[in-house]
């Protein structure tokens, strides 16, 4: 066990590196200011300030963010992206219990189903940045803090995959166990309970792995277009000084690679919890 | 084995739910943080001989404003009120971050809370909405708006000069708008295109076909990578950030020496930026909202004046404030800013009748790719008001602050590589 943990490790870090390597490769070999096949411009420049070294990259983590502060970049990047997570956290938990009770009642009731289906369909076709603005516009109206808007925006895109995911999962379980519960009088609560739900667990999760970096995205975007200070306000406030030092940039954007990884790694962890005492074959 | 599925599925949910609401107690806290610092900033700046100014300056302007006799002799509790910004904590809004910091703002017996923008907020929709007291807008962006319906008016014009430019390598050789034939044009949209359209115009050119409009970032390197000609920039930013960036031909920054720049405000077709817009019909019925704004007004021409004075100490204010651009950068936005509001002829905050008919005009006269104009009919009487700045002069009037700044002299700037 500890020994495939380490080995993964060790397959993440050889995977960042050929990353890195396939990086300073482009940019040795790349053209310097782009370049064209067949007429169209697909090659990307390679030059210093649209690819910065990614030792640069590295090193910029430990200058400080201001001059004059202490405060290190990887720190200021930390603290930006913590207060991130914890709105793309509520968020997805939001979105979880939302998209799941959404699930359940539609696989409940048909006509529910087949009303409001398209509906869940469409909401994911608005463009996060058109709604952005209004759903700030109506936490303003209601007094609500900030965060709390951005997270039900990171709601909003988690809710979709949980819940079309718990809606299959749902009908997964198998006709005979289903005339069993019948045979016994049970209710249609208990079998979902007993039933239903035990089975669709296998479905839940990928989509909620869907949720949770659907609601990383939700929280960021949120930010970049209402001004909350997490990840993305780094990333844009970086992004300011692209013009002179590229490197920094990208500062931001590990961070919000960290945050991805790390809410993914805890619906992992719910997975290895909620499965650990399933039978192979019934996963 | 059903049992303990579920209990281990319950358990699952339960530590969810404990996260969320363990995160949602901790964004609480740190989100009243930064009103917090900023209180007690305020609290510990305002030290006693700023104090017996606040008081002479109140029995001042006893004999002018009765109403104003309880708030400005004994303030019981701060009134609340808040300021939406264009964008992030920068230097361009140091003026109202020195207000609070120096207690101007609580002297005049107000709590600012001070809200940043970002890429969706527009101020003057959040002032229309009612999400703020207070907005900063340019001028023709919130006419705009107010022709769309936003009840807004200006009652400070604190930018008296536009500082918009557009940027382009000496070798391009362009000096005027005339020059702009036949070459790509970088701007910027989100309403802040309308210069380049006027200098288009201006120049007899058609912007649909005669010059190729690009959309910009807000940033240089399309610049500098050649995929433009020229780049819109404010003065006070963009302009700056390529002067921090290192010529790969020479090894050093650029100077300002390798680029042409054509200054709007120069060449006739300026249009007034940062102003101060409140809510039209709180301003008629809210005599508590009018009053505010005057104080509000006037707290925020000393944070200026301050600001003209102190350019390093405003720096360092903004820094305090949260913003993470460079300290060299920093500093030349703020001496930037100055110059675009100091000297102010008329006095600060004066909305200049012939400055304001300009901008008006060339919002009522510039078509752009589609043929539209920024606004369609002239505004109304109400969009804009001298009353306020007026008023707010006669509250500061026993302080003797010199609110035209007419002896004012820019510092001078060295842009360290990337801003530091």
């Amino acid at each position: 066990m500890i020994l495939r943990g380490l080995r993964r490790a060790a397959l993440f870090v050889l995977a960042l590196m050929i990353v890195a390597a396939a990086w300073e490769f482009y940019k040795a070999v790349g053209p310097e200011k782009g370049g064209e096949i067949l007429g169209v411009r697909i090659l990307p420049r390679s030059s210093e300030r649209a690819m910065p070294h990614t030792w640069e990259m590295g090193q910029r983590l430990f200058d400080p963010e201001v001059r004059g502060q202490d405060r290190p970049i990887w720190l200021a990047v930390l603290g930006y992206s913590w207060f991130t997570f914890r709105m793309a956290l509520v968020g997805f938990a939001l979105g979880c219990v939302f998209g799941m009770s959404l699930a359940v009642v539609m696989a409940r009731f048909s006509v529910v189903e087949r009303g409001l289906l398209p509906y869940v369909v469409a909401s994911q076709t608005v463009p996060l940045i058109a709604l952005a603005p209004q759903v700030a516009a109506l936490g303003g109206n209601w007094g609500l803090p900030k965060w709390m808007w951005v997270a039900a925006l990171g709601a909003f895109l988690a809710f979709f995959p949980v819940s079309v995911a718990t809606l299959k999962g749902l009908s997964t379980a198998p006709a005979a166990s289903l005339e069993l519960m019948d045979s016994y009088a049970a209710s249609w609560w208990t079998t979902l309970r007993k039933l239903r739900f035990p089975a669709a667990v296998p479905y839940i999760i990928p989509g909620m792995k869907l949720g949770a970096t659907a609601a990383v995205i939700g929280v960021i975007v949120s930010e970049v277009s209402t001004g909350v200070r997490g990840v993305g306000f780094a990333a844009l406030t970086y992004a300011q000084k692209a013009t002179s030092d590229p490197a920094q940039v990208y500062t931001a954007v590990f961070g919000a690679a960290l945050l991805g990884l790390s809410m993914f790694g805890l619906v992992v962890a719910i997975e290895l919890l909620v499965m650990r005492n399933r039978p192979a074959e019934a996963s | 084995m059903n049992k303990k599925r579920r209990s281990a599925f319950t358990a699952g949910v339960v530590a969810l739910a404990l996260i969320a609401a363990s995160c949602g107690s901790d964004d609480d806290s740190s989100s009243s943080t930064e009103g917090a610092t900023e209180d007690t900033a305020a609290t510990e700046d305002s030290t006693a001989t700023e104090d017996s100014t606040a008081t002479e300056d109140s029995t001042a302007s006893t004999d002018e404003m009765a109403e104003d006799e309880m708030a400005e002799t004994e303030c019981e509790s701060p009134e609340p009120v808040s300021l939406q910004l264009q964008w992030f904590t920068q230097a361009q809004f140091a003026g109202y971050f020195a207000a609070v910091d120096q207690g101007f703002y609580e002297e005049h017996c107000l709590d600012v809370t001070i809200v940043e923008g970002g890429v969706e907020i527009v101020p003057q929709t959040q002032l229309a909405n009612g999400d703020v007291d207070f907005a900063l807008a340019w001028v023709p962006k919130a006419l705009a708006s107010r022709e769309a319906g936003a009840n807004i008016t200006n009652i400070a014009q604190i930018f008296q000069r536009s500082g918009t430019l557009q940027v382009s390598f000496v070798d391009a050789g362009i000096t005027s708008p005339e020059d702009f034939a036949g070459k790509t044009i970088g701007n910027w949209g989100f309403g802040n295109e309308y210069e380049v359209f006027a200098g288009i115009g201006q120049a007899g050119l058609d912007p649909a076909t005669d010059v190729s409009l690009v959309g910009q970032q807000f940033d240089m390197v399309a610049l500098l990578e050649g995929d433009i000609d020229a780049a819109e920039a404010m003065t006070y930013n963009e302009y700056a950030q390529v002067l921090e960036a290192e010529n790969p031909d020479t090894g050093e920054l650029y100077q300002p020496s390798d680029f042409n720049v054509v200054n709007y405000e120069e060449i006739g077709v300026g249009m007034l930026q940062d102003g101060i817009w409140a809510s039209t019909d709180r301003l008629n019925d809210d005599p508590e909202y009018r009053d505010q704004s005057v104080r509000f007004v006037a707290a925020s021409m000393e944070g200026w004046v301050y600001c003209r004075e102190n350019v390093e100490s405003c720096r360092d204010i903004v820094v305090a404030a949260g913003s993470t651009l460079g300290a060299s950068h920093q500093l030349w936005q703020m001496n930037e800013v100055n110059k675009l509001i100091w000297p102010s002829e008329n006095g600060i905050g004066f909305i200049d009748q012939a400055a304001w008919d300009r901008t008006v005009e060339v919002s009522l006269n510039t078509p752009n790719l589609d043929g539209d104009t920024v606004l369609s009919v002239e505004p109304d009487a109400e969009a804009f008001t001298n009353d306020i700045v007026e008023e707010a002069w006669d509250l500061l009037a026993s302080m003797d602050f010199d609110l035209s700044g007419s002896s004012y002299t820019p510092i001078e700037v060295t842009l360290e590589p990337g801003g530091e």
